[in-house]
């Protein structure tokens, strides 16, 4: 599977007005939310996290990159889905703070 | 052929690589910054992949980012259009070991031509024509001034990584070498990180002649004439035009041959231009190459009937180029102007959202553009909007031709330098063909030229 096509029409509201911080993408990339085939998924949804918590890999250039956390706060949404391609500002999770 | 290409690069010459690959049957990626999201690129490649913020550092020339890119969506080739990556060495290094094939020549090709030494060098070892200078890069002032006497002035010096006309200074006299070497290398040093200079005997009427080269990977090598140049503000392109009205049928086969032969001991692949200096003599020498498609490529395809962005493709993917020279026919004459978002006068840039568009069209005439009504030009790239291309029997047809397709162009919201284009276009020296690359120079000093440029500015809505 191929990432999404951007048509020009912008995408549909609502993932950005319900509350919370989006996590995004920092780069273009695989999507995994576990740093192994056999390692547990890092967070879960409701899982509570800390600021500079490792959240999901993202794999760039054959290199599994860990992403942290910027913010403290409960995982309300996960948006991406294991193995995803995700582009550049893709949102990942929705967290909030507690 | 390739099953995917991936399009690193964004605005008309985007569309054009999607364009070509679309009618070979192969699927195309579009990369973008988040300020083109809404680009035509983006709306009509397969897949498109957002790749970074606007600024073209952080995604048009993020090769990590380009390179994932071409990784999540399998792309098997990536072409790299011109300017961004397209001369970068290290990338095509990159995504040919990452197993994608960079649409373009060998990257060692890349290295060679792209420091103007060593170009210089690689040119006159393979018999391409130097005017007399330095060998090499010049180690002090006062060797600069000893190579300055023994070729006589005027001089220029040139940065050795400079490029767009940055980085050159001109010498007339003997008492100033040391000067200007000092001066010119240290802003080179400041511009491009690098003060290496060279000099070489200054022009003082010279014509921007350049010969197309298509190469393919077996070694089979033609040329497809030349386009005339000339007409460029510090450096930078306005008009093109194939014939040029100073290449006579013997000169464009001599320029072409000698070409060619120095391609072929080159070993060079793929799309080429190989830039010239044309004197009053009709004596040529080598400036510089280029190793990629140029932005007035369609010049050379409206007169030869070669599409050439699908040729560069299909010799990427390894195909015999099949048209010999003697299959190659110069048909009329071609012209492009590029319309750019900016200031007819002062040429500023001036970016903004175009309220209102409409195309040209009509026989002979051809937009290259990403433009469309309700477009912003955005000011984090260049201010090329589109290129207007005729093709006509005969050149003054097509400057007519030129001049009509003009008056059809409504662009509204922005400034544009469509009324240069038309004063350009009615000056007696573009049209008596007797023009050099200080035209615009003296265009724009001219009474007449600033009165035609005034009244294309009250015409134009």
């Amino acid at each position: 599977m191929g990432p999404r096509v951007s048509a020009p029409e912008p995408p549909p509201p609502p993932v950005t007005e319900r509350p919370g911080i989006l996590v995004t993408s920092p780069f273009v990339g695989t999507f995994y939310r576990a740093a192994g085939p056999d390692q547990p998924v890092l967070v879960e949804l409701g899982s509570v996290v800390k600021k500079g918590q490792p959240i999901c890999i993202i794999e760039a250039m054959k290199l599994m990159n860990e992403i942290e956390s910027e913010d403290a706060g409960k995982v309300t949404e996960i948006l991406a889905e294991n193995g995803q391609p995700v582009e550049f500002g893709q949102a990942l999770f929705r967290i909030e703070p507690l | 052929m390739f099953k995917k290409i991936l399009i690193a690069n964004r605005g008309e010459i985007a569309l054009r690589i999607i364009r070509a690959a679309r009618e070979l049957g192969v699927r195309t990626v579009a990369v973008h910054s988040t300020a083109d999201a809404n680009a035509l690129h983006v709306r009509f490649a397969d897949e498109a992949v957002c790749i970074g913020p606007p600024p073209s550092k952080e995604s048009y020339l993020n090769i990590p980012a380009i390179l994932s890119a071409a990784e999540i969506t399998r792309a098997d080739a990536i072409h790299p259009g011109y300017g961004f990556l397209s001369e970068n060495a290290g990338f095509a290094e990159v995504s040919e070991n990452c197993k994608i094939r960079f649409i373009g020549p060998r990257p060692e090709m890349l290295r060679l031509m792209g420091n103007k030494v060593s170009a210089r060098v690689a040119a006159k070892e393979a018999g391409l024509p130097l005017l007399p200078g330095s060998k090499g890069v010049l180690k002090n002032p006062a060797e600069a001034r000893a190579v300055a006497e023994s070729i006589g002035f005027p001089v220029i010096l040139k940065a050795a990584a400079g490029g767009g006309g940055r980085g050159m200074k001109i010498v007339r006299e003997k008492s100033v070498v040391a000067a200007a070497f000092a001066t010119a290398s240290a802003e080179a040093a400041n511009a491009f990180g690098n003060g290496d200079m060279y000099l070489e005997r200054y022009v003082e009427k010279p014509r921007h002649i350049e010969i197309q080269i298509v190469a393919d990977e077996h070694g089979h090598i033609i040329h497809l004439g030349e386009r005339e140049c000339s007409v460029q503000r510090r450096h930078q392109k306005l008009i093109e035009e194939s014939p040029s009205p100073a290449v006579t049928p013997e000169l464009r086969r001599r320029m072409g041959e000698v070409s060619v032969q120095a391609m072929e001991r080159i070993g060079y692949n793929n799309l080429g231009t190989i830039e010239y200096l044309l004197d009053e003599r009709g004596d040529f020498y080598f400036m510089e190459m280029n190793t990629r498609v140029q932005v007035e490529h369609p010049v050379t395809e409206m007169v030869t009937g070669v599409d050439l962005v699908s040729t560069q493709i299909r010799l990427a993917a390894g195909d015999p180029l099949k048209l010999t020279q003697a299959d190659v026919v110069f048909r009329g004459a071609a012209i492009e102007c590029r319309v750019n978002a900016e200031d007819p006068v002062t040429f500023a840039p001036w970016p903004g959202k175009i309220t209102g568009y409409s195309v040209p069209g009509g026989y002979g005439v051809r937009v290259d553009s990403a433009a469309y009504e309700n477009y912003s030009v955005l000011p984090y790239y260049d201010s090329l909007l589109a290129k207007l291309v005729v093709q006509a029997d005969d050149r003054s047809t097509a400057i007519a031709r030129m001049q009509r397709a003009l008056g059809e162009y409504v662009i509204e919201g922005i400034r544009t330098n469509i009324p240069f284009h038309r004063a350009a276009l009615a000056d007696e020296a573009f049209v008596s063909g007797a023009y050099d690359t200080r035209f615009v120079e003296r265009l724009l000093a001219s009474e007449s030229g600033t009165r035609r440029l005034r009244r294309a500015i009250e015409e134009t809505p």
